[in-house]
């Protein structure tokens, strides 16, 4: 029998109903890629919440060195063509016998005002069992006043020598206009397989 | 009708009185009154709880834009009983940037505003000052490692990102720790110079295994 109040139902079942949510931090949208072009998020970005984050998991690529990118939309999904100025560096290891480390700024991973695609995680590996997974956070995407900051972090095995690199990327949306869709997607190739899950946060 | 159990409401009107999930929104602090000075979170005051309930706590900051021109985004915090926001902190800090009108980026450690033992305000932005154009702000998040601890200091990392008064990105990175081993109850942000003309932070909660 399951427990009501004011027609909602909270409980039933032995759990909490899956409409009532669950704390500040809301699952809004899950999209998984087989062999996708893309994971657009093309609806539930709005001004019910001022922060959102989006969590990439195990995306595996089917090109070999594709790079994962990421673009802000103010037309719903039909341009993806947003100005972006960030910044990009990374931090690597590379094991496997040719023991080497780098810390850098990465020069050509950044956008001046650019209205490209955003990188987020350098050059993917396209074995079995590599993949890349990470965190972008856009904050306040629907406000009509300020740019739109964003934050990412991440790390993927790379391509050569099954480094570990570890991406971090921060910049702004240089548009006073709602961002209401955000798409990600491989430099070259599909999306294999993976999942990004889009949250709200109250 | 309400649902209550041990005559604590559970649930009302369709929706649950009490928090679920393990992130739980504390208090929200904003400009919808006009600009302030500052703002602060100290425990027990307006239904803010910066005590032992929760191991973890994380300040969110959204579109926080000042009134005056260059000026920096600070926090600092007072143990338990105590004023004056002038706890002993030691702190890194480091950022990459990258300016509008070309690529020429770099990253660096900022050691102008670290502090070795300093009791001043901490900058969580960079020293890259923030332009106060219409569309300018500065957001992102400050972690609290366990205020209420009185064995251990106090860990706390944050991470911002801000348009620099020369039209630049600058995603910064803030790590450090309060030198105390009082129990720290009170959190202040602020700019260095001018009101917050708009913006809101809020605070939450993280459960750890006790909760």
């Amino acid at each position: 029998m399951g427990l009501i109040s004011n027609g909602t139902t909270l409980l039933d079942a032995g759990a909490i109903d899956s409409g009532i949510a669950q704390g500040p931090m809301q699952l809004i949208t899950t999209l998984t890629a087989s062999s996708s072009a893309n994971l657009s998020f093309t609806s539930g970005i709005s001004s019910t919440y001022k922060e959102y984050v989006f969590k990439y998991l195990n995306l595996h690529a089917a090109t070999d060195e594709a790079e994962l990118n990421v673009n802000f939309s103010i037309d719903g999904g039909s341009n993806y063509n947003v100005a972006k100025t960030s910044s990009f560096f990374r931090a690597e290891h590379t094991g496997g016998g040719t023991e080497s480390t780098a810390f850098e700024y990465r020069t050509g991973d950044e956008l001046s005002n650019g209205t490209g695609t955003q990188k987020i995680l350098r050059t993917f590996s396209t074995e079995n069992d590599h993949s890349g997974s990470g965190t972008l956070t856009l904050y306040d995407p629907s406000n009509t006043t300020f740019v739109k900051h964003f934050t990412a972090r991440g790390n993927v095995i790379q391509h050569a020598n099954d480094t570990a690199s570890a991406a971090f990327v921060g910049g702004y949306a240089n548009t006073t206009s709602a961002i209401n869709a955000v798409q990600f997607t491989f430099s070259s190739g599909n999306i294999d397989a993976g999942i990004i899950k889009m949250y709200g946060v109250l | 009708m309400a649902i209550l159990s041990n005559a604590v409401e559970m649930a009302d009107a369709g929706s649950f009185s009490v928090s679920l999930g393990d992130q739980v929104l504390i208090k929200e602090l904003n400009t919808s009154g006009g600009a302030v000075a500052n703002m602060t979170f100290h425990h027990g005051a307006s239904s803010v709880v910066l005590d032992d309930t929760y191991p973890f706590y994380k300040f969110v900051f959204s579109n926080m834009h000042p009134a005056g021109n260059a000026v920096f985004w600070l926090f600092q915090a007072n143990a338990v009983d105590a004023s004056g926001f002038n706890e002993t902190i030691t702190s890194s800090t480091f950022r990459a940037v990258n300016p509008e009108n070309s690529s020429n980026g770099q990253v660096d450690y900022i050691a102008s505003i670290d502090q070795a033992q300093g009791t001043g305000f901490q900058n969580i932005c960079s020293d890259g000052d923030i332009k106060t154009d219409g569309d300018s702000c500065i957001s992102g998040e400050l972690l609290l490692f366990d205020p209420s601890n009185t064995t251990y200091i106090k860990h706390f990392m944050a991470r911002t990102n801000h348009m620099v008064n020369n039209s630049q990105s600058s995603d910064n990175h803030i790590a450090g720790y309060f030198n105390t081993t009082a129990a720290l109850d009170e959190f202040q942000f602020k700019f260095n110079s001018g009101n917050i003309d708009s913006g809101t932070i809020k605070l939450y909660g993280i459960k750890g295994a006790a909760n």
